[in-house]
Order: C-alpha cells, then sequence, then structure tokens
C-alpha cells in the first residue's frame, strides 16, 4: 500500500528528492593545500587560495576527484572522464571569492541507482542524478560581537559532494531509508565520514504533493536539513502545508524554506523572486578535468565490499537470515566484527550472539563496537567454549555478563569458576531419580497429561546441579524415566 | 664608458660580464632616470630604490662569486600587477592602494632566481582595464613621445603603458607586462618599443592580479627583439600552482631572433585591412611585407574571416570574467573598507569607492552578459565565435608559419582624446585581441614613423607555443626597419 497523506479532499501522494552535500574525507582542501581536518582554531587552516587574494589561482586535488569517483562507482553511477568546473556567483562575507567552484553542466558524476530496504522488507530503487563536487564555504557568526560579524575560513575550499537524487521518493520512510543508505555507502568508502552532527552530511529535501496521476506541482526546497529525523519530519510537515495550501484555494510558490525541528515546521526563508541570479560560468582558471579510463578502473579495482553486496554475501555464505546480514552490514565495523567472530564456527550461532546479547551489551553500556570491552576474539573464544559443549548455553549467558564485568577471557572465567558442563550420565541421572523422588504429586500430574511439567522437572535438575549440566542429556534421561 | 640607460639588455650583460661596469651602477643610473624623468611621466605607482641597490649588490656579489644569473643585474620596471612579496601593488586600483602581497607571482620569482633588479611597480590601466593608461587610480601616465612640434601629452597605449613608458624613456632597460586583449603590443606599439604576448599557457598568472583569467598572459616589453627573447625565457616555464600553464620546454628564444626568414610562409590576413585604415598604417604594413620578402620569406595572402567578431567578443568575453575575478575585492578581508549599514551597504560603499568608472562599467558589462536570460545570447555566443576565431588561426597556420599585421589602428593619442564614447577606445584593440581570444603569441615590433613623429608597430602572430617563429621574423623586421628613432622625453637626451 502505497504512502499517502489524506486531505480533506482525499489522498495525496508526495514527491521528494534529495540533494545531499557529503563533505569529502581528504587531507587537504579542493583547491588548496590548506588542511581539510575539522575544526582547529578559527582561520588556522587558510591559505591565500582559500582567502581569495588577488592573484592565488586554484589546483585541482586529485584525491578529492578520486573520492568523487569512488563514491560514483559506490552508486553504481556513469563516471564522466569529461567533466567541467564552473563559477557559481554570490556575495557573502564567508565566500571569499565572490563565488564557489562548482560543477553546474558537467558533473564528474552522471546517473545511478540506490537500492534501499523498507520497514515491509520491500526493496526499492532510487535514482541518482548526478553527484558533483564543489567547494564549502567559510562560517559567519553573528553572535561573537556586538556590532560585528567574525568568520572562520577553515571551512572554506574543503571538497563537498553534492549527490542529487531523482525525485523517486514518496514517503518520509523513503527519504529516511535513502539518506541512510547514502551515508552507510560513504561511510565504506571511506569518501565522507557521514558525521551529520558536526554538518560533514547535510541535505536539502525537495518536497511538492500531487493527487494521483498528475504531472508534478510546484516545489519547494528544504534547505541544510542535518539529521535523518529532521528530514522524515520535515517531508511531512512541508507536505502537510503543501495540501492545506492547495486545499484552501491557495497555491504554492516555488520557494527556498528551512526547517524549524523545535515547531516542527518549515518556514520561506526566500522566494523565487528573491533567488540570487548565480551566473554560472566555465571555471577559466581550470582546464576541463579529463580522467584516464584506467585510473578509474585502478579505483574500481580497490573499491572495498559495499553493503548491498555484503549482505547478500553474508546470507549466501553464512546462511544467516537477510535480515539479520542487513543488521550486520549496518556498519563496516560491526560486518568486521561479525566475520572475525564467524570464521571457523558457526556462522548462525556468531550472528545470534552478535546481534543479540553482543548488541545488547553494547548498547546498555553505551558503547560502540571501536570501544567494545569485549573483542571479536573473545567473543569467538565464549562461541567455542559452547561449540564444544564445554559450558552450555545457559551457563554461557552467566560468563558473557562475567566477561563484560572483569575484562576476562571466557576459559578463565570458566576454570575460574567451575562451570564446565557436567555430561556425566551418572551424575545426571542421579540428580533426576533425586527430582523424580522429591515431587511424586507432580510427576502424578505429569502422568495424568500434563505434559508442560516436563520443563519443570528439567529446570529442577538444572537448578541442582547449579545449571553446569549438559541439557540434552538431562532432556533425555528425564524423558525415559518419567515414561 | 656609454651612458647606461641607453644600452639594450644584451649589451649590458655583456659590460658587466666584462666588469665595464657594476650592477650597482647600472642600477644607480636607472634610479637617477626614474628621479628626473618619472615626475612628469608618471611611469612608476611604487618605486623601490632601496629594494633596487639591495639587488643590484646581491647582482653583483654572485657574479663575483660566478654564479650571476641570465639577467643578473638587469634593472626591470614590474607591471603593478605582479605580486612582489612585501611591495605594495595595487593593480592601479584605489581598492588596492594599501594591499601588500605576503607572496610572490611566479613570474617575477623567476626574475629575481635570474638576477634581475626591481625598480619599481609600473603604472598601468586600473586592473589592466583600458588601453591608454588613463583609467589608473593613480593618475595617467604621460607617452615619452611627442608629436612633431607639439608638447601635447600623448598616451602611451595600455594597460601596460607605465612599462612602455619606462622602457622607451630609458627609465627601466626592460619591463614585464601583461597582455589580455593587446595591453602588451599596443603600448609597445605607442612608444616604439618591442613587446610580445606569448602563447597563453607560456608564462605562469600565479601571483598576478587577476583581469580576465582565460585571457591574460604576461611577457615581456624591452628595447630590442633580443632583449624581450632574454627576458621571455626567464619569465616563462610551467608552474604547477597555475593549471593553465603549459607543461612544455622553453626554447632559446634569443638564438631564434636571429634565425632569419629565409624559406618562411608569412600570411597577411585580408580581413585586417579595414574601411578608414589610415594610410599611413596601410604603407606600413606593405613596408613589412617587402622587408620580410627581401630575407627571402614567401608572403601569402590568407583569411581570417572571423576577425570583425573579435573585438565583440572580447568585450563579452573579458568583461564577464572581469565581473567575476573582482567580486574578491569586497572590504572584507584585505584592501580598502568603508564600513556601511549593514554587510550589501559595505560591499557597495567599499566598491563604488574604491573602483573607478571603466572598472565599474566592465564589471556591470559582465554581470549583464552572464545573468539569466542573457547568457545565451551574449556569453554563450560569444564563446562559440571565440571557437570559430581559434579555427580562423589554426586553419591559416596550416598554409602559413606567421601572420603580419599592423599592431594598431592608430599612433599614440592624446591624453583626454577618445574619452568620451567608451567604444572609440575600445576600437584600439581591433588587431590584438583576434591573436589573445586565440591564445597566439604575437609580439609587437617598431617599424617606423607617422607624420607627425610619432612610432607604428607591426604585430606578428604565431603558432601557439612556437614563439621562436614570432621571435625569427621580429629579429628580421627590426633589422629591415632600421628604428633608431628617439622620444622627446629620455633619460640622457635633450631636455
Amino acid at each position: 500500500m502505497a504512502y499517502s497523506l489524506q486531505g480533506a479532499t482525499g489522498a495525496w501522494e508526495i514527491v521528494v528528492g534529495l540533494e545531499i552535500h557529503a563533505q569529502v574525507v581528504s587531507e587537504s582542501k579542493l583547491f588548496s593545500g590548506a588542511s581539510a581536518t575539522y575544526g582547529g582554531e578559527p582561520n588556522a587552516h587558510v591559505s591565500f587560495v582559500d582567502a581569495g587574494f588577488p592573484g592565488m589561482l586554484p589546483v585541482i586535488n586529485r584525491e578529492c576527484v578520486a573520492q568523487a569517483v569512488r563514491t560514483g562507482l559506490g552508486l553504481k553511477a556513469h563516471i564522466n572522464l569529461v567533466s567541467r568546473f564552473d563559477r557559481k556567483n554570490y556575495f557573502y562575507a564567508d565566500l571569499p571569492n565572490g563565488y564557489q567552484i562548482s560543477q553546474f553542466a558537467h558533473p564528474v558524476v552522471g546517473t545511478g541507482v540506490v537500492e534501499i530496504e523498507l520497514g515491509d522488507g520491500t526493496i526499492k530503487e532510487i535514482g541518482i542524478t548526478r553527484l558533483h563536487l564543489e567547494q564549502d564555504a567559510g562560517k559567519s557568526m553573528h553572535d561573537q560581537h556586538a556590532a560585528k560579524s567574525v568568520i572562520d575560513l577553515n571551512r572554506a575550499g574543503v571538497a563537498l559532494m553534492e549527490i542529487v537524487s531523482e525525485a523517486d521518493i514518496r514517503s518520509p520512510e523513503e527519504a529516511g531509508a535513502y539518506l541512510r543508505k547514502i551515508r552507510q555507502i560513504v561511510r565504506y568508502l571511506g569518501t565522507c565520514d557521514g558525521n551529520m552532527e558536526e554538518g560533514s552530511m547535510r541535505a536539502d529535501v525537495n518536497v511538492s504533493v500531487r493527487k494521483t496521476g498528475e504531472a508534478y506541482r510546484t516545489r519547494c526546497e528544504i534547505k541544510n536539513v542535518n539529521s535523518v529525523r529532521f528530514v522524515m519530519h520535515a517531508v511531512e510537515a512541508e507536505a502537510l502545508r503543501q495540501i492545506e495550501v492547495y486545499e484552501s484555494g491557495g497555491s504554492v510558490t516555488q520557494e527556498t524554506r528551512l526547517y524549524d525541528p523545535a515547531r516542527g515546521e518549515t518556514r520561506s526563508m526566500r522566494s523565487k523572486e528573491d533567488a540570487h541570479d548565480y551566473r554560472y560560468f566555465p571555471e577559466p582558471d581550470l582546464l576541463p578535468l579529463v580522467l584516464d579510463e584506467a585510473w578509474v578502473a585502478a579505483l574500481k579495482e580497490k573499491l572495498p565490499e559495499l553493503p548491498d553486496e555484503k549482505r547478500a554475501r553474508f546470507r549466501d555464505d553464512y546462511g544467516i537470515t537477510f535480515y539479520d546480514a542487513g543488521v550486520l552490514v549496518a556498519e563496516q565495523a560491526t560486518a568486521d566484527f561479525y566475520e572475525q567472530v564467524a570464521k571457523g564456527r558457526d556462522a548462525k550461532l556468531a550472528a545470534n550472539w552478535v546481534t543479540g546479547d553482543f548488541f545488547a551489551a553494547l548498547n546498555r553500556s553505551g558503547n560502540t563496537i571501536e570501544t567494545s570491552p569485549i573483542s571479536a576474539d573473545g567473543l569467538g573464544e565464549l562461541l567455542d567454549l559452547i561449540t564444544d559443549k564445554t559450558i552450555n548455553g545457559r551457563i554461557a549467558k552467566d560468563v558473557f555478563e562475567a566477561m563484560l564485568e572483569t575484562g576476562d577471557r571466557a576459559r578463565k572465567i570458566v576454570a575460574d569458576r567451575g562451570l564446565t558442563q557436567v555430561t556425566d550420565t551418572g551424575a545426571i541421572e542421579a540428580a533426576v531419580d533425586a527430582v523424580i523422588a522429591a515431587n511424586p504429586d507432580k510427576v502424578a500430574e505429569y502422568k495424568s497429561g500434563k505434559d508442560k511439567l516436563f520443563g519443570f522437572f528439567v529446570g529442577q535438575v538444572m537448578k541442582a546441579m547449579a545449571g553446569k549440566s549438559n541439557p540434552a542429556i538431562v532432556n533425555e534421561l528425564m524423558k525415559a524415566k518419567l515414561g | 664608458m656609454s651612458f647606461l640607460p641607453e644600452l639594450t639588455i644584451a649589451a649590458a650583460l655583456d659590460g658587466l660580464a666584462a666588469k665595464d661596469f657594476s650592477a650597482l651602477e647600472l642600477t644607480r643610473a636607472h634610479i637617477s632616470a626614474i628621479e628626473s624623468l618619472d615626475p612628469q611621466l608618471n611611469a612608476f605607482i611604487t618605486q623601490t630604490p632601496e629594494l633596487a641597490l639591495e639587488m643590484a649588490g646581491a647582482a653583483d656579489a654572485a657574479r663575483a662569486a660566478g654564479s650571476a644569473g641570465p639577467l643578473s643585474g638587469i634593472p626591470l620596471a614590474i607591471k603593478d600587477l605582479f605580486c612582489v612579496e612585501g611591495v605594495r601593488t595595487t593593480a592601479a586600483s584605489k581598492i588596492l592602494e594599501n594591499f601588500v602581497p605576503p607572496y610572490e607571482s611566479t613570474v617575477t620569482a623567476q626574475l629575481k632566481a635570474a638576477g634581475a633588479v626591481f625598480l619599481g611597480k609600473a603604472n598601468l590601466d586600473e586592473f589592466a582595464m583600458g588601453s591608454s593608461n588613463t583609467t589608473s587610480g593613480f593618475g595617467a601616465v604621460t607617452n615619452p613621445w611627442q608629436r612633431n612640434g607639439s608638447n601635447a601629452k600623448l598616451v602611451p597605449g595600455g594597460s601596460s603603458g607605465g612599462s612602455a613608458a619606462a622602457v622607451a624613456s630609458r627609465m627601466a632597460m626592460g619591463a614585464t607586462g601583461t597582455d589580455t586583449g593587446g595591453s602588451i603590443r599596443q603600448p609597445a606599439s605607442f612608444t616604439g618599443i618591442t613587446g610580445i604576448k606569448p602563447t597563453y599557457g607560456r608564462c605562469s598568472r600565479y601571483g598576478i592580479v587577476a583581469f580576465a583569467s582565460s585571457l591574460d598572459q604576461a611577457g615581456p616589453m624591452a628595447r630590442s627583439v633580443e632583449d624581450c627573447a632574454i627576458l621571455l625565457g626567464a619569465m616563462s616555464g610551467f608552474d604547477a600552482r597555475d593549471s593553465t600553464s603549459a607543461e612544455r620546454p622553453v626554447a632559446d628564444f634569443r638564438a631564434a631572433a636571429k634565425r632569419g626568414v629565409k624559406g618562411l610562409r608569412i600570411g597577411i590576413p585580408a580581413e585586417y585591412r579595414m574601411d578608414g585604415m589610415s594610410a599611413e598604417i596601410e604603407g606600413l604594413w606593405q613596408k613589412g611585407v617587402a622587408w620580410l620578402r627581401e630575407q627571402g620569406a614567401e608572403i601569402v595572402d590568407v583569411s581570417l574571416p572571423h576577425t570583425k567578431y573579435g573585438l565583440p567578443v572580447y568585450y563579452i568575453v573579458a568583461p564577464a570574467e572581469a565581473s567575476s575575478n573582482l567580486a574578491r575585492y569586497d572590504g572584507v578581508r584585505f584592501g580598502t573598507r568603508v564600513d556601511g549599514e549593514d554587510l550589501i551597504d559595505m560591499y557597495e560603499r567599499t566598491r563604488a569607492a574604491g573602483f573607478g568608472a571603466e572598472v565599474k562599467r566592465r564589471i556591470m558589462i559582465g554581470t549583464y552578459v552572464l545573468s539569466a536570460g542573457y547568457y545565451d545570447a551574449y556569453y554563450l555566443k560569444a564563446q562559440k565565435i571565440r571557437a570559430l576565431i581559434l579555427r580562423d588561426f589554426t586553419e591559416a597556420f596550416a598554409k602559413v608559419d606567421a601572420l603580419l599585421t599592423p599592431t594598431a589602428p592608430s599612433a599614440a593619442f592624446g591624453i583626454g582624446e577618445k574619452t568620451d564614447d567608451p567604444v572609440t577606445m575600445y576600437l584600439n584593440d581591433v588587431f590584438t585581441v583576434p591573436a589573445s581570444l586565440a591564445g597566439v603569441p604575437a609580439m609587437s615590433v617598431p617599424a617606423g614613423l607617422d607624420a607627425q613623429g610619432l612610432p607604428l608597430g607591426l604585430q606578428i602572430i604565431g603558432r601557439h607555443f612556437d614563439e621562436e617563429t614570432v621571435f625569427a621574423v621580429g629579429g628580421a623586421l627590426e633589422k629591415a626597419a632600421g628604428f633608431s628613432a628617439l622620444p622627446a622625453i629620455r633619460a640622457g637626451g635633450a631636455k
């Protein structure tokens, strides 16, 4: 059932396209040798090129281009071997040259496609229109001085990738899933850290609404939305606003809007009439960007395995569910952790432990894979003890908790605490006999058909043996004794 | 000992090598010429006598140590568009009145490395926008030449007018210029000296205040073809900091200047014979043809059919790029700032006060031709015609080795003339802009005087990166013309 919003005049479909600005991971800026590192003292990472001094010229940073090409390849997109930089002209205090160098007419990456997965497990393709490289502006701060604004140019000139989607998105959920997917891909590729809190990834969201079957109506662009949740909220809020405008007889005007997370609404920033005329023209300080086919092929060769492929491989090679595979590949580090645990072991058992107790423990302790108190090797050792029947699954959970608490290895905990599983049939049989003897009334009930009591008997035996008995043997003997 | 400022660079290098005089003596002679002449000519915006003496001393020391560079001890004027570290660089604009760059242009860095001595920063049209050096924010430059029997002040041409006047009047042995649509060649023609705009990409633009990036090209101005060859050799070469600079070997231009023209095919483009062209210019052009033929060149009529579109295309492309290049002069980070009510008001006041009328005119033209709704009709169409102009040259150069044309449609005119209508002024560039648009090398060589006793130049245009042939033809023309007339105002001359 396709997503729609109900208005007074019936159902409305929403149409969304995203422009994602992703800061490129690189040592230096797109056109200068200044450091592209986040943070630092204000104006510490600024060259004369970045500050737009007279006679300074841009020189394209090869690594930034490589990152854009890698991203394009990750988006299954066409790589344009010839692209070009243009100037986008406008005046602002934190735009030193009075123009931004961008790729307007001829982007380095053309059309591509990404797959998103929705809550019900369906897969949808979202088209990529283009990806282009451009330089970031500096930062203006208006709250540092009573009468003056201050400017930090550290960010000025840092490379951004603008990833433009087709207007294929039809719900807030899809918008969120798409943004997460792009973030996942660039993180896998190492081309953008995807950190939306620090602003290294942000989205402009284009929203319009229409009745089913109609052509596109006028869209509004919501600028600089900086979290997945806000993107989803902004889509819905803006769609509802437009529906209300149409249903009260008005018309939507094309404009740029801002999303206010506190109020959960969008508001007008500037209308089309006030829109800048950017006077784009080819950047005459740079020659066209011409890529060598072999260079692109070499980048493709060295591309890491991407989440979709990894997920399919996990399902096929490890025999785990597609769902679990999706959870495990969400982050590259998680996938790597899982593969280390699963290597040479029962892959399904590994998946259960990683997605279950291990993730729960991380969440509880506020840790990430990188800061996890239990290493892949450590978790693997615990799994080995289960597999070789040294301990049973019940005891394993206690050992795991002890590992978290003490930081000790599983084998040491089992040895220190004497948790080794009892598989001695004689000892178990004695315990089984004792439990039957001690509960004659329950034995009678069981025999008269109350099957559920079987669990009770097993539990009593386990309890008597401090949980260390092999549950399979307990079951087998108990079943035999109770007849 | 001869009067030092009269020497050519080649002769001075010989004299320095022979220890006939020192770099300090040579530099002092030029500083003294500047002191006596520049109050009349206004060729310099900033004089740097202390720096010059320091560089000259270093040149003498280097020569004594046996490590003299190819220009060791040669005093030059540097067009005030080149950033020289620690020396005020204004682009002749009030908006950069107090700007002292903390970096060095590649061209001046190479000249320094070659041992040259910098006498000061030469005047120019503001941001190199002009053909008369009257748009400078630091006053017009006076041409050292005067009409017979008149002391009316004439323009030296532009935009490299200060460089041209300094070299012609013997205040400097040579100078750097920049040429966007004729800014080296036209002033060279107006002041009876030689100047070459090399192929676009031959000299790095790094550290040169930009006017129109796709056209700007640095080049030398001097009193002989050989001197230009010596200077260009030191100025050119690949620079990783300028993406449009060419990774090509630099030839021995000095040797090329002596090659002669025997066997060369020289094209005479029909379209440069314009309606209303003066008989004097036409006559001089024919003389040039005869001189080259006499020296063994074959003369071929060629056609450059899109020549007539050169000026309109140039006056779209150059202002378009300029309008963007000059956006950085906003009062925020450097240069002049006039405070205002808010950011926009500050921009407006700063730029209103900092830019002169011609610069404002070109910013407005450039902004207009790039605007939504006009871009296709102006800028895009101009780019298409620019490609056709380039094709004209490519096709012509399939038949000939170089082209010979007049440099400018007239000799120097009076200061204050041609100012009522900017288009009249723009017509000065009619013969020089096509080569700029095509990016091919072109040189002006003094070839004669008009009836009023003012110098006229002939232009040689060559293939991309074939400055050698341009120098060969220039050398042959120079030899045949035997141009020896002297300007009225010059160091060591009659006052």
